[in-house]
């Protein structure tokens, strides 16, 4: 299994656990990643609602430079946000050879030409897909028999585009989850929206979101998440939703490598738990007895 | 703002929602995006009433909503339309044209996105206290930076916010991308 892989700029900051519990779990899974050279900034929802051809050669200037590399024809991508952008240009230029023209103009500035020929694929494409529980079942080390946890999908990674799961009512992380001996918290909740970015101009609104996902998680051990912005506006605001709510809200939240790489016996060092911003003393308590 | 010559030599200003238009001219006023919507409870007109306004052309109105920045781009819409419209696209059309034209009601909206790009075309990836400063600075209401204090300590003592930018001692400027991109941009409007 080799892959290239595209770990986007929160993975170099705010999701830097996310980054090294992905490397670690997929070489532990026997997948080899290739870092994309010089990959740079999607565009995230910021050029989009600036500008749709920025948007569209911001992600086609990475899958130009994905397109010289030797290795593998698909290209890895953790981040929904960033998946999203990257396929939606793949997307795009196959069906509007006018765009992509025009994004060649674009790129042609820096000797870059787009052909589309690379595959875009989410980390939890990969994951469920190409992995699959089978491999996980072999792999594992350690039990979380006695767990509830809640998956959280977010958007991006499932819609527009049906790839790999259902827009609706996605399941794909359900077979990963049980192949932890974990309970699957069924709720309707997995595919709602976060808020995004709304978090960052209208707090207000974002916290309603992450509220209802929270109050829907309640009782289970983790919410486990595939986005870097779904991540961090269900953990970051927890307290001051408790506050102003008056009920405790506090939840762990886990980014599914570093659920997955347990289980599978790697160290919480490789995982960085120590990063998250939301892990309860009462899970580290139930995880010391597993 | 450039005029179009119309064919019968009448000039007038271009009608920047007709692609917008035609993105929704199937809508059949069911309200499916409305029920579909997570923040339609923070509009002022729901999903369904602007895609009214924006067959009947009202610009005005449209550009004074609260309805299209609040978009989080969740696709459920999108998903759900039974006339399959690209609605989250219409949505992005929407603020597209705000952000060019400066609307009002965009404008926290256009900073944060604004301040993100600058960040991203001077460094090749996104340098967020760079970018977040310039944000906060720009929004010029403290009381917005204040709500974040607490999150952006956390995140300091975690060390997730670098004092570099990420691609710092590589070249990775995009500056090549932006400018050709407006260039072209400029020349279709």
């Amino acid at each position: 299994m080799k892959y290239l892989y595209y770990p986007g700029c929160s993975l170099e900051g705010t999701a830097l656990e996310y980054n090294l519990s992905t490397l670690a779990f997929m070489k532990a899974a026997g997948a080899d990643l290739e870092e994309i050279d010089n990959w740079t900034c999607c565009g995230a929802s910021a050029a989009e609602s600036v500008s749709r051809l920025l948007s569209l050669s911001l992600s086609a200037r990475n899958l130009a430079l994905a397109e010289k590399m030797n290795g593998s024809r698909e290209i890895l991508v953790p981040c929904s946000a960033c998946y999203l952008n990257l396929k939606k240009t793949a997307e795009t230029v196959r069906t509007e050879p006018d765009i992509l023209n025009k994004i060649n103009i674009i790129l042609g500035e820096e000797d870059l030409k787009l052909t589309s020929l690379v595959r875009v694929r989410h980390l939890l494409d990969v994951v469920s897909q190409d992995i699959g529980p089978g491999v996980l079942k072999n792999l594992k080390k350690r039990s979380f028999a006695g767990f509830s946890i809640a998956p959280y999908y977010g958007c991006q990674c499932i819609r527009p585009y049906k790839v790999f799961d259902d827009p609706e009512k996605p399941v794909s992380m359900e077979p990963l989850i049980k192949a932890t001996d974990a309970d699957v918290h069924q709720w309707a909740m997995g595919g709602r929206c976060c808020g995004a970015s709304n978090m960052n101009t209208k707090m207000n609104i974002g916290i309603e979101l992450v509220t209802a996902i929270l109050k829907g998680a309640k009782g289970t051990d983790a919410i486990v998440t595939v986005c870097p912005m779904c991540q961090i506006n269900l953990e970051a605001y927890q307290k001051l939703i408790s506050k102003r709510f008056s009920t405790d809200l506090q939840i762990t939240v886990l980014y599914l490598p570093q659920l997955l790489g347990l289980a599978i016996g790697l160290p919480e060092k490789d995982l960085r738990l120590d990063l998250n911003l939301s892990v309860t003393g009462s899970f580290r308590q139930k995880l010391k007895k597993t | 703002m450039s005029q179009k010559i119309q064919a019968g030599g009448k000039h007038e200003p271009p009608d920047s929602l007709l692609e917008i238009r035609k993105m929704v001219n199937a809508c059949i006023q069911c309200g499916t995006c409305t029920g579909s919507c997570p923040n339609a409870f923070g509009m002022d007109f729901t999903p369904r009433h602007l895609w009214r306004l924006v067959l009947m052309g009202q610009k005005d109105e449209i550009f004074k909503s609260r309805t299209f920045g609040l978009c989080s781009a969740c696709y459920y819409c999108t998903l759900r339309c039974p006339r399959g419209l690209p609605l989250t696209e219409a949505m992005y059309a929407l603020k597209q044209i705000a952000a060019r034209e400066k609307s009002e009601v965009f404008k926290t909206g256009l900073c944060f996105y604004g301040n993100f790009l600058e960040s991203v075309r001077k460094h090749g990836r996104v340098w967020e206290l760079e970018f977040m400063s310039m944000y906060f600075i720009a929004v010029k209401n403290p009381l917005i930076p204040l709500r974040y204090s607490s999150l952006g300590l956390r995140l300091f003592g975690k060390r997730k916010l670098s004092f570099r930018p990420h691609a710092a001692g590589r070249t990775m400027s995009l500056e090549k991308l932006f400018s050709k991109t407006k260039e072209l941009e400029e020349t279709i409007r």
